[in-house]
């Protein structure tokens, strides 16, 4: 056994153990605190099989965004935990349950292993455009160009999201603000932080959408890195989320599905299908979609995790 | 054959991570939240200065070492304010029972 | 066993520890981590496929991993519109629980 093997192995028993360990924890917050550490080192799993722009998603949303959105909900809901307590299974249908995963897992476990090896691919398919489309990074192909239609109604799939999450507002709350209140005067650690981070963010962000046409990368990581550095302002409490009536509040949330979808339809007319680039123009074409679902998932992912509005604009 | 800058790395990454090893011992072992904080941020702080001290001459040129360096500046930055908010967050709620 | 198969059964594992959490905890914040988890065992198949599909010069299959990244972005936001409802179920009935007769005896009790 090698040293790289021995340590895939020990990352895979430590990715199981803190998995039990959020499974099995007494409390939501505990059983949170796993979740993000676990989403952590799922990422280094996905370096592992060579998916550098998977494993950046993973740290970034994976972890990271959901973290702060699973943190404020364990937070808010404890109160109800005590309570539910008397609800927990008996000890035989926990092992009733028990053995059926077992079974489940052991299933999947097999077709692991009876996989054939090498599998079936679109590898060479993906690659193939590459050139065409001036791109160096395949996944970013297939996102935007091969599989483009999947991407663009998974960004109206986040525009439904929101929708979702606003819809839970009262009426009389409807159009107004979500998230923490700001503060008049903000000093300490995190404020510091806040003022700090986000310019530096904001370059890292741009860097990594530059990239992502020739390298790990792309508007989902770069966008994520944008909601974070948001998200950090908004913990800091120096300034709020903007109303959920704000006119470009909104055309910033649909401005990715909307380009895309124009630029699908122009399709039609310069390159004889939907979501066919024209030939020559489809870096150009594929970078602007690229900023503009930047834009889009910058905006969603904040507005996503601090929640319906709780409170009339002042 | 191994290098200077290769032996260099090899002594600088195991330093490093000796300090990662007694942080995560200090993790382990010490009896309170600001001991135990105390020993987490000696290990982000040392700890992957030195890996990252060991890994700059494996560095992909001038522009990968800088990441690098960013790497450990922003990850020293983050684990000094959680500290901060952490310690904050324990003053606010008192001594342990 | 290379580092695939390795993913690829810790991902079965995932599936049965997080199929396991969803089905026996009562609460529906740890019914969603549980589900998380799940998910997340899911897109580990997924890995294993797109490693096992290395062909034409890249180390994995993009596809399939294109489909994780778009699937990780998915599962948040049905994690956070799961986390409004619950926190809205939480500030309406005071309570979190799903069990359909619990709001129903709290209504007989306030009617009283």
């Amino acid at each position: 056994m090698t040293i790289i093997e021995a340590l895939d192995i020990g990352l895979a028993f430590l990715v199981l153990g803190v998995a039990g360990w959020t499974i099995a924890a007494h409390e939501a917050f505990t059983a949170v605190i796993g979740y993000v550490v676990y989403g952590l080192l799922l990422a280094l799993v996905w370096v592992r099989l060579f998916a550098l722009d998977v494993a950046l998603t993973e740290a970034a949303i994976g972890s990271g965004v959901t973290g702060v959105l699973l943190i404020s909900a364990a937070v808010r809901l404890r109160a109800s935990e005590a309570e539910m307590m008397h609800e927990r299974l008996g000890i035989a249908p926990r092992l009733v349950a028990a053995a059926l995963c077992l079974v489940a897992a052991a299933a999947l476990a097999a077709v692991v292993l009876d996989m054939p090896d090498p599998g079936a691919t679109l590898a060479p398919q993906a690659r193939q455009p590459l050139a065409e489309l001036g791109l160096g990074n395949a996944i970013t192909a297939v996102l935007i160009a091969y599989r483009a239609f999947d991407t663009m109604l998974e960004k109206v799939v986040l525009v439904l999201a929101v929708i979702g999450v606003w819809s839970l507002s009262t009426d009389a709350n409807w159009g107004g603000l979500a998230g923490p209140t700001r503060l008049e005067r903000t000093e300490g650690p995190l404020a510091f932080l806040a003022q700090l981070l986000p310019p530096l963010g904001i370059i890292v962000a741009l860097h990594i959408v530059w990239v992502g046409a020739n390298e790990p990368g792309g508007a989902f990581q770069g966008g994520a890195l944008l909601s974070a550095m948001a998200l950090i302002v908004l913990m800091a409490r120096l300034r709020e989320a903007p109303a959920i009536g704000r006119r470009w509040l909104r055309v910033a949330l649909i401005s990715g599905p909307v380009v895309f979808l124009a630029i699908g339809l122009l399709g039609f007319a310069l390159a004889g299908g939907f979501l066919a680039y024209p030939l020559g123009f489809a870096k150009p074409v594929i970078v602007f979609i690229e900023v503009f679902m930047t834009l889009s998932v910058a905006a969603t992912l904040p507005m996503l995790v601090i929640g319906p509005p709780d409170r009339r604009p002042s | 054959m191994k290098s200077v800058a290769d032996i260099f790395t090899i002594v600088a990454v195991c330093a490093g991570s000796f300090f990662f090893l007694a942080g995560t011992v200090g993790l382990l072992r010490f009896p309170d939240s600001l001991t135990r904080l105390h020993a987490l941020t000696k290990a982000d702080n040392l700890g992957l200065g030195l890996v990252v001290l060991g890994l700059l001459p494996q560095a992909n040129g001038f522009l990968g070492g800088l990441k690098l360096v960013a790497v450990w500046l922003l990850v020293q930055l983050a684990g000094a304010t959680v500290a901060q908010v952490i310690a904050e967050a324990l003053r606010r709620r008192g001594p342990p029972p | 066993m290379n580092a695939a198969t390795l993913a690829g059964l810790s991902g079965a594992a995932l599936i049965g520890l997080g199929l396991y959490g969803v089905l026996t905890h009562p609460h529906p914040l740890r019914k969603l981590l549980s589900f998380n988890v799940l998910g997340s065992g899911v897109f580990l198949m997924f890995g294993i496929i797109a490693r096992k599909g290395a062909a034409a010069g890249l180390a994995a299959d993009p596809v399939p991993q294109a489909l994780v990244i778009t699937g990780i972005v998915i599962a948040f936001s049905a994690t956070a519109l799961a986390v409004a409802l619950l926190l809205r179920l939480f500030a309406v009935d005071r309570s979190a629980t799903l069990r359909p007769d619990a709001t129903i005896e709290r209504n007989d009790r306030s009617d009283a």
